[in-house]
């Protein structure tokens, strides 16, 4: 068994590919293209009577397979399936990092999880509190719920919107400059960072139309996401190189995070850098950014 | 574990296996084709016996054909043989316990 | 006796002159007589050569039991004239004890594997053994052990008389009735016909079989009339869907993109990546993907590729067509882009397998190569290459041009995947040596990369330029920690192909696979 280490609440989380959890074939070395996240799917992904299947596959794969440092999240069942207790016992005793709750629309749905992660948790001698959870919004209900959902508990380090089940019940079709989702991913925006957790995007389905993914990921950085759920390793790396910082944002970063470090260590709470007025404010803000940096190879050093 | 009619599990699909498990009375029985028979023929049939084992079943036919299947995928799909055949594949599993 | 990369060669086989490998360049500074073949002089003029069928051409040329026949492999798993020889010789003839000597062979040859079972073709000289003919020579059917040589190999031996060819059939896609090919301007095109040309003028006898009948003077030809003794028109010579495959694509699998990218960096590391340099791919998906990463590190760097050669296919042409490749020389075109490029888009030329790769002539093309992009079925920690027998013991590839690259090139990279399914591509001993590990740089891998200890130039290429790589030890731990570790293959004692490094002297043997018991 590989030990995992205990996983982070917040941490990069740029991109976050779905894979199967019933591909042998796919998932033993999933994690060599370089994402952040891994999501083994045991909801869309399994057909129903291989549920059972899916869930032995799933414990030796997370008991077996060394993913480094890529974190490693389940996909369970719908509550209002009879599969979900069983899925929360498989993957604490398995090891996952993370759970994300499908089609969840209330607080209560999260709370019902994390009660049953606490058992599994408590059944399988795993740490009190160590799994962490996601919510997936994926109607109306959970849009308007958002905050709720984001605040209903400690676990929670997460909310992504599903386009295609919220689209469904809608009634819209996917458009081009994002106006079928702008209203639902603007509200989950805020609702997750009035709550101070991160917000992720929906996949992109077409996996030939380059340029629309790279239009869609674009308005994804300007409104402010932390990452996006992907379907294919190919789509791995134009999110990276666009999220990732430039050469000046970097420099800049470093300079303030120095800065910061002396003038605290004297006691100053303002200072300048270039001319320009900084203080504590601006320093989680520089920190993400040397982080980002670090992540694709821009900054080396031991900042952050 | 007492295997109670026959159950399948797996698929034939490259790195995967398929496991057939039928009730027995006479012990174990195992009949295996592998597309890396000669490498790995010795270590499948191990793992088989030793998952078999700890899941405490005595006697049973297995019919395996192996698509090059690793070893984690190999336990994975004959304890979920194992369970259907006596219908309890579904909830209570001995994650870590007899499953590991 | 034990050779150079620690494999033991059989006492019985090292006769007549025959050594075991004792490294790279052993041969260099040597002296050979050439052996030339026995011709009839046709002093009285033919009008023309055509006979009627290839029952004719072998009477004509005095077919008998015991002669060694050769063929090319231009037109590849489309290829239908090797089988339509053999089928005459054994079947219309009753020939019997022949030999095979063919540049290579693959699953079109399958018809041919009946004749080894029979007894009726006791002896076979390739580079490539696949399909059934591979899988009856692994279990001991073939009289004789296969004598398996790269594609530099086969023309040296030819040169050197270790190899008489009593007949050569060349499969032309045009000719004229006095025997001038081309491989174009036909219905079965193949493009470059590299690999007859040799065969062609070393050959006692030579019938070309042709479905494309073309005006005499077919010029400017690859093999010509003056080496030619019959001509038989047949209704086709090969699939032309088989032949030369609609353009090749480049992979979009992103495990093969992230490993090509990597090669390209690599590459780019080095001193030899500057302006006028050369370069040679192979077509498996990373390989060919490579092109693609490095013609970005070319346009950053504005330098231009001075030329390429190999098997050639459509990407290579682009590049040529958009002026970032100075030529193309070609000993085998593999689509149709291809085909249609040779000795039309200038720059774009044809040269001969002796040309090419023949480590025993006065300098080929391989001497001034500086990078090669080379795939592998298996690596071992000395970084000796196995591309003829998969891990099951059975023969199933061919050295091609490999170690003929490997040898000659400036720096030689292998990319594959660690593992293909349960089999570890990176482990500790390959199950045949087709290319020594001392002429093998850099292994790239979806895993990581590592170089050769016996290249610190290059690990220094790579350090400076922040590329990290790790020891090829590692990487077999790592293969095998997902795999597990391998039983070993049993064998029999009996020889079933011996391995011919490009020199001549003896690399590794095959051995007949033991059938698992269980």
């Amino acid at each position: 068994m590989i030990p995992r280490p205990r996983p982070k609440r917040f941490r990069l989380r740029r991109t976050m590919m779905f894979m199967n959890a019933q591909k042998p074939g796919l998932i033993k070395d999933a994690y060599i293209y370089g994402c952040d996240s891994i999501m083994l799917d045991l909801e869309d992904a399994v057909a129903e009577n291989q549920k059972d299947a899916a869930r032995f596959s799933l414990y030796h794969a997370l008991k077996t397979i060394d993913y480094g440092n890529t974190e490693v999240i389940v996909r369970i069942n719908g509550l209002d399936t009879p599969h979900w207790k069983e899925d929360i016992r498989v993957c604490v005793a398995g090891g996952a990092d993370g759970i994300r709750i499908a089609k969840c629309e209330s607080a209560q749905d999260v709370i019902t999880v994390e009660e049953a992660v606490l058992e599994a948790e408590r059944e399988f001698g795993v740490e009190e509190g160590r799994t962490l959870l996601m919510a997936a919004l994926e109607s109306p209900k959970g849009i308007i719920n958002a905050y709720e959902i984001c605040t209903a508990s400690k676990r929670m380090f997460g909310v992504a919107i599903s386009g295609g089940d919220f689209r469904r019940c809608m009634g819209t079709k996917f458009t081009k400059d994002g106006v079928d989702l702008m209203v639902a991913r603007g509200q989950m925006l805020i609702a997750a960072r009035a709550a101070g957790i991160q917000c992720f995007d929906t996949v992109f389905t077409d996996l030939d139309d380059d340029e629309g993914f790279m239009a869609e990921q674009m308005q994804n950085k300007a409104m402010g996401f932390d990452g996006k759920s992907l379907i294919n390793p190919k789509q791995i790396r134009p999110v990276h190189d666009l999220l990732a910082p430039t050469e000046k944002e970097v420099i800049w970063a470093t300079k303030v995070v120095e800065a910061y470090k002396e003038q605290s260590a004297a006691g100053v709470g303002v200072f300048t850098v270039d001319g320009k007025m900084v203080d504590i404010a601006f320093i989680p803000g520089a920190e993400r950014t040397l982080r980002l940096a670090k992540a694709c190879g821009m900054y080396d050093g031991d900042l952050v | 574990m007492k295997v109670e009619k026959t159950a399948v599990a797996g698929t034939l699909e490259s790195s995967d296996l398929m496991v057939t498990v039928e009730p027995s009375s006479s012990g174990i029985e195992m009949d295996l084709t592998s597309s890396v028979i000669n490498q790995y023929g010795r270590q499948i049939k191990a793992v088989v016996l030793e998952t078999l084992e700890r899941l405490d079943v005595k006697d049973c036919k297995l019919t395996i054909v192996d698509k090059g299947a690793l070893d984690c995928t190999i336990k994975a799909r004959v304890e979920c043989a194992v369970f259907r055949s006596c219908g309890k594949s579904d909830k209570n599993i001995p994650w870590g316990g007899a499953v590991r | 006796m034990k050779n150079a990369v620690g494999r033991d060669i059989p006492e019985f086989l090292l006769k007549n002159g025959k050594e075991v490998y004792q490294g790279k360049f052993y041969m260099d500074g040597k002296y050979i007589q050439k052996a030339g073949p026995k011709t009839r002089r046709y002093e009285k003029p033919q009008e023309s050569k055509i006979v009627d069928s290839i029952v004719d051409a072998l009477k004509l040329c005095g077919a008998k039991s015991g002669m060694t026949f050769s063929f090319h492999h231009h037109l590849r798993n489309g290829d239908y004239v090797a089988n339509m020889v053999m089928e005459a010789a054994v079947k219309e003839l009753g020939l019997c004890d022949l030999t095979i000597a063919a540049t290579s062979l693959g699953d079109a040859n399958d018809p041919i594997a009946e004749y080894i079972e029979e007894g009726k073709v006791i002896g076979l000289q390739t580079s490539g053994i696949r399909g059934k003919i591979g899988d009856v020579v692994s279990r001991g059917k073939l009289k004789t052990p296969a004598i398996i040589r790269s594609h530099g190999g086969r023309p040296r031996a030819i040169e050197a008389g270790e190899v008489h060819i009593d007949i050569a059939f060349v499969a032309a896609p045009t000719s004229d009735c006095v025997g001038n090919c081309r491989g174009i301007g036909g219905k079965s095109n193949c493009g470059s016909l590299g690999y007859a040309i040799t065969d062609s003028r070393f050959a006692d006898k030579v019938v070309v079989v042709t479905d494309c009948l073309v005006d005499f003077p077919n010029y400017p030809a690859s093999v010509e009339a003056i080496d030619v003794d019959a001509v038989v028109v047949v209704d086709s010579i090969g699939d032309p869907k088989k032949i030369a495959s609609a353009a090749a694509r480049i992979s979009k699998n992103p495990r093969d993109l992230m490993m090509a990218e990597n090669v390209a960096k690599v590459i780019a590391s080095t001193p030899y990546f500057k302006e006028g340099f050369s370069f040679q791919t192979g077509v498996g998906g990373p390989s060919l993907a490579a092109n693609l990463f490095l013609e970005k590190f070319m346009d950053e760097r504005q330098i231009k590729m001075g030329w390429a050669i190999g098997g050639i296919c459509g990407p290579m042409v682009e590049l040529l067509k958009k002026g970032k490749v100075g030529k193309v020389i070609d000993v085998q075109d593999f689509d149709l882009d291809a085909v249609n490029s040779i000795n039309q888009t200038p720059g774009h030329y044809e040269m001969s397998a002796s040309q090419y790769a023949n480590p025993a002539n006065k300098g080929a093309f391989v001497n001034k190569l500086d990078f090669v992009v080379l795939a592998a079925l298996e690596i071992d920690t000395d970084f000796n290459v196995n591309v003829l027998t998969g891990s099951d013991g059975v023969l199933r590839g061919a050295p091609g041009g490999h170690p003929d690259t490997a040898a000659g090139s400036k720096c030689c990279i292998i990319v594959t995947p660690l593992i293909r399914g349960r089999m570890a591509t990176v482990c500790e001993h390959v199950v045949t040596v087709t290319t020594p590990g001392d002429c093998v740089d850099v292994l790239v891998t979806d895993y990581g990369i590592a170089v050769n200890p016996l290249r610190p130039d290059i690990i220094k290429c790579l350090d400076d330029a922040k590329i990290p790589h790790v020891s090829i030890e590692s990487l077999k731990e790592k293969a095998y920690s997902i795999v597990g570790r391998p039983d070993d293959l049993e064998w029999e004692d009996n020889v079933v192909a011996v391995l011919e490094a490009r020199d001549g002297t003896i690399l590794d043997v095959v051995r007949q696979i033991r059938p698992y018991k269980g």
